[in-house]
């Protein structure tokens, strides 16, 4: 993927730049709002990922630009401005998802491989294949090796989620807000164990395993083959 | 001249400025309206004399009327005689002596009555008459006058009482308005010397009641609540800044330790580890961080605008539904009773992240390892008169009454809780979520074990939903899991 980053402090960006590609992406760099809105317009970028707080324009003016005129690039925005409401507000302005600093590199990473990959048309697809597990979303039907799996409502869409996004990591606060609808910091390990409640069902009795742990990031579903 | 000299300059010299003003305007004032009243009085009495005299003329008219000019005379002269205060007067063209016991000419008399002097009589002094005069026919002219200084005199004293009853009167009005605004000035004082030493940093000040019930005493009582509550929150960020001295060197402390550690170990295996525990130090930083600004965002009234409507009821199901595989890992079952509540405004996020936290608190503070049964966890959410209360009850140890206070307050860890995980914010994020929504946290009995009451005390029903006693009672037992 083509990532710009636009952030003004530049240890930060430079972090950023060389943690992306290292991870196999190509990344570029913005110090301001208007070098940055100029790049975005030009460079057909996969994802933006963007400082609320800016010199000279600021991020969420950056984007409410960007989509006026039409462009639609997924954008990730970085806020120290962690509450509730800000949240709203950068989500408002055209952003697709809002991570509050300071962060972890994994959380980052997964979020804007996330959306990366979100201009896939998802509403359409009616099945998600993973190896030989399958979930069906018209009939809510899960099974592995033709073999029906029982899911209740919330381990349904989590397992959703997971294979919506198969083959990437899911963080833990990624499943809190989307499975959930939560943005807060549940401070107890609640996910894992709703993972791992997954996992026994899926998973077990099976030679290979398709729900992954990745020590450190979250988790992922993805055949081994793959 | 400073700020405070002028306004206690004001403060003084006002009232008492403003008294003399009004004592110089009063002067004119009452002497203007007694002048009225002695003229007033005055001008009826006089109309009543002449109305008295028309009557005395009315009989001479008719004595004349009788026996003629002469059977006139007579009766002025048999009057003349006998009264002292009415006086008559009859000039007959054919006598060249005036009968009557008023002498002197007074041509300006007439008909209708006319207030004259007596000076230029033969009576003394400068007396004053009303009197009326009618021309006799067959040449003559009757003048009847009744002197009316007495009834002057009498005007003159209801004027000169007047004037001091008005006077009077309006001094004691000012002297009373001056003592009361000197009354006035003297309680502001009090309460402006009160917040002037709070000001100076004396936070136990607190403004004198005299418990009169008057707007001032409302208004002390008032200062001195808010007052209350600025010394509380004086305490708790005194509190708080003593606290985050502990609990956030501690870790920092920690932090370092382990990062000097790994540098001063050669092997890069050694290097990874210390980084991996010195990030997961920082993490643990970054959440503490995280709650405590939360904390004081809410405290601040910042997010009042994202309150939506939401279906707390099923908040609360999702929430145990969330929590139920945690709590069946520690060997403790949730039991919810969540009746059917109506749709509140609320911020769900603030509410979400408070209820989870009440369960957090209760799985962690429930006996589960202990092998014995710890018995389980109940969640309730129940409508009350004005606010929908979330109830969390565990069997835990507890908290003891006189803890419980201190227990919502920032980074208090009871004894019970320094060997667990947790921020220590846990209990104060649910009371700061609580007030946001006009509400308040509750620590009560659970006998044993604590119940952690969350009231919400705006939530503004948006449908006509009302919950009964028998649906509040309605025990939802598909979220009741066997351990």
């Amino acid at each position: 993927m083509r990532l710009l980053v636009i952030e003004d402090d530049r240890e930060t960006a430079q972090f950023l730049v060389k943690a992306l590609k290292e991870s196999g992406h190509g990344a570029d760099a913005a110090a301001d709002g208007d070098t940055g809105l100029a790049m975005a317009r030009d460079g057909n970028y996969d994802v933006l990922i963007v400082d609320r707080m800016l010199p000279k324009r600021d991020g969420l003016t950056l984007i409410e630009t960007l989509r006026g005129e039409g462009a639609r690039t997924p954008a990730l925005i970085l806020s120290a401005l962690g509450s509730v409401d800000d949240r709203v507000k950068g989500l408002r302005s055209g952003g697709d998802d809002y991570l509050t600093k300071p962060y972890a590199f994994s959380e980052l990473l997964a979020r804007v491989e996330a959306l990366g990959r979100r201009s896939e048309p998802e509403a359409t697809t009616t099945r998600y294949i993973v190896g030989d597990l399958v979930l069906d979303r018209l009939s809510h039907k899960v099974s592995r090796g033709g073999e029906s799996i029982l899911l209740q409502a919330r381990e349904f869409r989590l397992l959703e989620y997971l294979m919506r996004h198969a083959g990437q990591v899911i963080t833990r606060t990624m499943l809190l807000e989307h499975v959930w609808d939560y943005h807060f910091d549940p401070q107890t390990n609640v996910i894992d164990v709703h993972v791992s409640r997954l996992r026994s069902k899926i998973d077990k009795g099976f030679p290979k395993p398709l729900l992954h742990t990745v020590r450190g990031a979250g988790y992922v579903v993805r055949a081994d083959d793959e | 001249m400073n700020k405070e000299l002028v306004s206690s300059f004001y403060l003084h010299r006002m009232p008492l400025r403003a008294a003399f003003f009004a004592l110089s305007l009063l002067i004119p004032a009452s002497a203007i309206f007694a002048a009225f009243i002695g003229g007033e009085v005055n001008r009826i009495l006089t109309a009543h004399t002449v109305d008295a005299l028309r009557t005395e003329v009315g009989f001479f008219k008719s004595e004349f009327d009788r026996g003629g000019i002469d059977a006139l005379s007579a009766a002025v002269q048999s009057r003349s005689s006998i009264s002292a205060f009415t006086l008559y007067q009859l000039t007959r063209l054919d006598q060249p002596t005036q009968v009557g016991n008023l002498k002197g000419r007074f041509d300006d008399v007439g008909e209708s009555g006319l207030v004259f002097d007596l000076s230029d009589a033969a009576l003394k002094g400068s007396e004053k008459a009303a009197g009326i005069a009618i021309v006799v026919p067959g040449g003559g002219r009757l003048l009847v006058a009744r002197k009316i200084d007495t009834q002057r005199q009498f005007a003159d004293y209801l004027r000169n009482l007047t004037f001091f009853c008005v006077f009077a009167l309006g001094a004691l009005a000012l002297v009373i308005g001056w003592l009361a605004s000197q009354r006035l000035n003297s309680r502001v004082a009090e309460i402006a010397l009160t917040t002037r030493s709070i000001m100076g940093g004396d936070f136990t000040r607190r403004v004198a009641r005299d418990h009169s019930g008057d707007e001032f005493d409302h208004l002390a009582s008032n200062l001195n609540a808010m007052l209350a509550r600025i010394e509380d929150l004086m305490g708790a960020l005194r509190e708080v800044s003593d606290n985050i001295a502990h609990d956030l060197k501690t870790p920092l402390t920690r932090l370092r330790n382990r990062a000097e550690a790994a540098l001063r170990d050669d092997s890069p295996a050694a290097h990874r580890e210390g980084l991996e525990r010195v990030i997961e130090e920082a993490d643990g930083l970054i959440q503490t961080f995280n709650a405590l600004l939360l904390i004081a965002r809410l405290e601040a009234g910042a997010v009042d605008a994202t309150l939506a409507p939401c279906d707390i009821s099923t908040l609360v199901a999702d929430l145990v539904e969330l929590y139920q595989p945690v709590a069946n890992d520690a060997n403790l079952q949730i039991i919810s009773r969540i009746g059917s509540t109506p749709r509140g405004e609320i911020n769900r996020q603030l509410v979400g992240q408070a209820v989870a936290n009440m369960l957090d608190n209760a799985i962690k503070y429930s006996p589960g390892d202990s092998g014995m049964d710890p018995g389980p966890i109940e969640v309730s959410v129940s409508q009350g008169d004005k606010c929908l209360e979330i109830a969390v009850a565990d069997r835990g140890p507890g908290i003891a009454p006189d803890d419980r206070d201190r227990a919502t307050k920032r980074f208090v860890r009871l004894e019970r809780s320094r060997s667990r995980p947790g921020t220590g914010l846990g209990l104060s994020l649910v009371a700061a979520v609580a007030r946001l929504h006009g509400g308040e946290l509750r620590l009560e009995d659970n006998e044993p074990g604590l119940r952690i009451v969350l009231a919400l005390g705006r939530p503004r029903t948006t449908s006509n939903q009302k919950a009964t006693v028998g649906e509040l009672d309605r025990v939802d037992s598909s979220a009741t899991v066997a351990r």
